[in-house]
């Protein structure tokens, strides 16, 4: 007798949201299974792939980085990587804007984005610096001067989403990323605490948080997989928008991927380490129910587009 | 099928004699319902009835155990889908893999890679478990007999895979005192595979052109007497494969097909070709979703440090959090004179912590303290990190070794500030950041 596998399909789905316009704009979410289920229902969208560009550090970069990019130009390396069939959008992260580092001017941020955004037809994302008073300057000024773009900010914190919210979400029609400490529950009242302040869920999508494979990664896995679980099985509403998972920013800057391989010669070469770093969290994040992930190496971005192709 | 609590009270005696340590025999087939005590507890039950039921309450995954001494593992026995349920058992293991159509070269090279990537992490030995040791038809028997015997003295438990019987009853024959896993059982096949693998006493694996066929294969090699088994699940696709792993497992798990109910092996290296880091994004993937066996072409160091530390988060047990041993740690070139900061023994914290201050670049000795493998801020609460607790661990293991007398104190714990220079006089106490993502900039303000 032919082995039939139950199926467990669910009556809910995961949001559907578009980023970008024109031609260039992508939606994705719209899931009704756990990832890549196929068995169950096949999905409406494939999970996407960011590239991280980031305002700081291109000297540091591994040899492979520079030689794809060939510039520190943060709108040349936009373009470059924008060309990239595997890219869905370009995450413009503006490190140098933290006021205990470089302290770059909010002024020169908004610059860069508009050049950012009139180099490239990709949809843009803006990621701040982690210094919460900065990044809400920043959003907001950036959402306004980038008014009908539909560009996404990451991160609208519990200390900050009401800015953003209003700002970003309302007044110039943005999509806002709600980012909470890897906990399902802390997800859901920041998303409760946005739609209260009137952002459409639609508008919205979810940074659960992330960690590099092997610094407290089970967390990032669990959260992810009570998420979907709540969206799907429960139906819901407030659990129900796209995740979408910064990696590269984790996973970069842990000893696996900046230890110099004259100091642990073993270990070999360092790029390959970074590389495999990204991908082995990349893969995980997406098998966990990440829907759109930023990667920043173009060997990572090759890789897990591949990964995503054949699993589709 | 798992049975109810009525259906084993029909099985017992119904004498209500307490023997067992129930009050009536209904309590008691309720309990071995529930699997809360094992049928056995019964003295009354016949040796039929308890082997009928034994196999009726067993859980819905077979472990099933290869190699032997140091080199033995278990696979399989997990009870749920979602590691946030309960808790995940069986950590996956790693294969790299040789072939009888490699030259000597290529095979010293992978051996030679296996010896090198081998390591320790949170207490945890990482390196490849296991070797596949593919049959090249087309070099003949003896050429795969002698690759066979060329490894069977390595500590790496062996996957044979090879599907013809009169190979694999030789190869088996050259290590099956190390308790190998015979890959090799088809449609075609299986009886003769099924005989070998059951008279050498080892694991057989089975694998099929799709899930039918491999169900179908298995229910065969069980009415054969066999449940010594693991299921490969690759197939030509990577779609496929992923399919055949999650639906095999929510099977067993979910819907209580006890057929369904073996570990798996995943062949990425089949998977992916020779693109080695498309087989690191799988292996990841099948880390999480349900690979017992995870075979590479082989696992490098820039692949097993990511992937073993993926492999120990997903598999730690909630309930007892990962700790770092006590003591000092020296960063950045630190010497006696460096300033000291001081932290918890959970290991997320230490990870987090260590590096950012790695980042900083700033010499530092950092002190890991015994506070029961809790984080900062519930380990004060749990009253397992103290002025006295910190205040002891200085004075009995860190004042003689290190000359500096600067102590930075996690922001979270700034209280303890007032009573710890009450306890230590010597120390200047400075309390640090609230966030390790604050250190760099910190350590570099106030200390370089």
């Amino acid at each position: 007798m032919p082995f039939t596998p139950k199926k467990h399909g669910f009556n809910a789905s995961v949001n559907e949201v578009t980023l970008g316009t024109g031609d260039k704009a992508v939606t994705f979410g719209g899931e009704s299974t756990f990832p890549f289920y196929s068995f169950d229902a096949e999905a409406k969208h494939r999970p996407i792939i960011g590239a991280e560009i980031s305002d700081l550090g291109y000297d540091d970069e591994t040899e492979g980085y520079k030689a794809f990019f060939g510039a520190a130009d943060v709108v040349e390396r936009a373009k470059k990587a924008a060309a990239m069939d595997e890219v869905a959008f370009i995450c413009l992260h503006f490190a140098a804007a933290d006021p205990f580092g470089a302290n770059k001017s909010t002024e020169d941020c908004i610059a860069e984005a508009k050049a950012v955004a009139d180099a490239i037809d990709k949809p843009l994302v803006i990621m701040g610096c982690k210094n919460i008073d900065k990044d809400t300057e920043l959003f907001t000024k950036i959402s306004e001067a980038l008014a009908g773009k539909n560009i996404t900010v990451m991160s609208a914190r519990e200390e900050s989403y009401k800015a953003i919210g209003a700002s970003a979400g309302l007044a110039y029609g943005q999509k806002v990323s709600a980012e909470s400490a890897v906990d399902i529950n802390l997800a859901k009242q920041l998303n409760v605490l946005l739609m209260q302040l009137g952002v459409s869920p639609k508008s919205m999508i979810m940074n659960l948080g992330s960690a590099a494979a092997g610094y407290g990664y089970e967390y990032v896995v669990s959260t992810m997989d009570r998420v979907r679980a709540a969206a799907l099985g429960q139906n819901d509403t407030q659990l129900q928008m796209p995740t979408i998972t910064p990696v590269s920013t984790e996973t970069w800057v842990v000893k696996e991927s900046i230890a110099e391989e004259a100091d642990l010669p073993d270990w070999g070469p360092r790029e390959e380490r970074g590389i495999d770093m990204e991908v082995t969290t990349a893969a995980a994040s997406l098998a966990a129910g990440s829907d759109a992930v930023i990667l920043k190496h173009p060997e990572s971005i090759r890789t897990i587009y591949a990964m995503i192709d054949s699993l589709c | 099928m798992a049975l109810k609590g009525l259906d084993i009270f029909k099985l017992t005696p119904k004498k209500n004699c307490k023997e067992c340590g129930s009050p009536t025999c209904m309590a008691f087939a309720m309990k071995v319902a529930q699997g809360a005590v094992p049928i056995t507890k019964c003295p009354h039950m016949g040796q039929d009835v308890i082997d009928q039921l034994s196999e009726a309450t067993a859980p819905p995954m077979k472990t099933i155990e290869v190699g032997t001494g140091d080199s033995a593992h278990k696979l399989g026995g997990e009870t749920v889908l979602f590691r946030h349920e309960k808790t995940f058992v069986s950590k996956n293991l790693f294969a790299s893999t040789i072939c009888s159509c490699m030259d000597d070269a290529e095979i010293d090279a992978v051996l030679a890679n296996i010896k090198k990537v081998d390591y320790d992490r949170i207490g945890e030995r990482m390196y490849s478990e296991m070797l596949y040791v593919n049959y090249a038809e087309a070099k003949g028997a003896d050429a795969y007999l002698n690759l066979v015997k060329k490894v069977a003295g390595l500590e790496q438990v062996l996957i044979l895979g090879v599907k013809d019987p009169e190979v694999a009853k030789a190869a088996v024959e050259l290590c099956k005192e190390k308790k190998p896993i015979l890959n090799g059982a088809d449609a075609s096949n299986y009886e003769a595979m099924c005989n070998i693998a059951k008279e050498a006493g080892v694991v057989l694996g089975v694998s099929g052109k799709d899930l039918s066929e491999i169900h179908d294969t298995v229910a065969a090699i069980e009415k054969l007497g066999n449940k010594n088994l693991v299921i490969d699940v690759t197939a030509e696709t990577a779609k496929e494969t992923f399919a055949n792993a999650v639906q095999l497992r929510r099977s067993a798990i979910t819907d209580g097909d006890r057929t369904c109910g073996y570990p798996s092996i995943v062949n990425v290296a089949k998977l992916a070709g020779g693109n080695t880091h498309l087989q690191t994004a799988y292996a990841a993937m099948f880390v999480l979703k349900y690979g017992s066996i995870i075979v590479l072409d082989q696992l490098t160091y820039a692949q097993a440090l990511p992937l073993c530390g993926l492999r120990q988060n997903i598999f730690t047990d909630p309930q007892k959090p990962m700790r770092v041993s006590p003591g000092i740690y020296p960063m950045n070139g630190a010497d006696e004179n460096s300033p000291c900061a001081i932290t918890v023994d959970f290991a997320l914290t230490y990870f987090v912590v260590s590096g950012e201050l790695e980042r900083s670049g700033v010499p530092v000795n950092f002190l890991i303290t015994d506070a029961g493998g809790y984080s900062v801020l519930t380990a004060w609460a749990a009253g397992k990190l103290s002025a006295g607790s910190i205040a002891k661990f200085i004075t009995e293991e860190v004042q003689d070794k290190v000359k500096s007398r600067k102590l930075i104190l996690p922001g979270k714990v700034a209280v303890l500030k007032g009573e710890l220079e009450a306890k230590l006089p010597d120390w200047e106490i400075i309390v640090g950041t609230t966030e390790a993502i604050e250190l760099v900039n910190y350590m570099r303000n106030n200390f370089k």
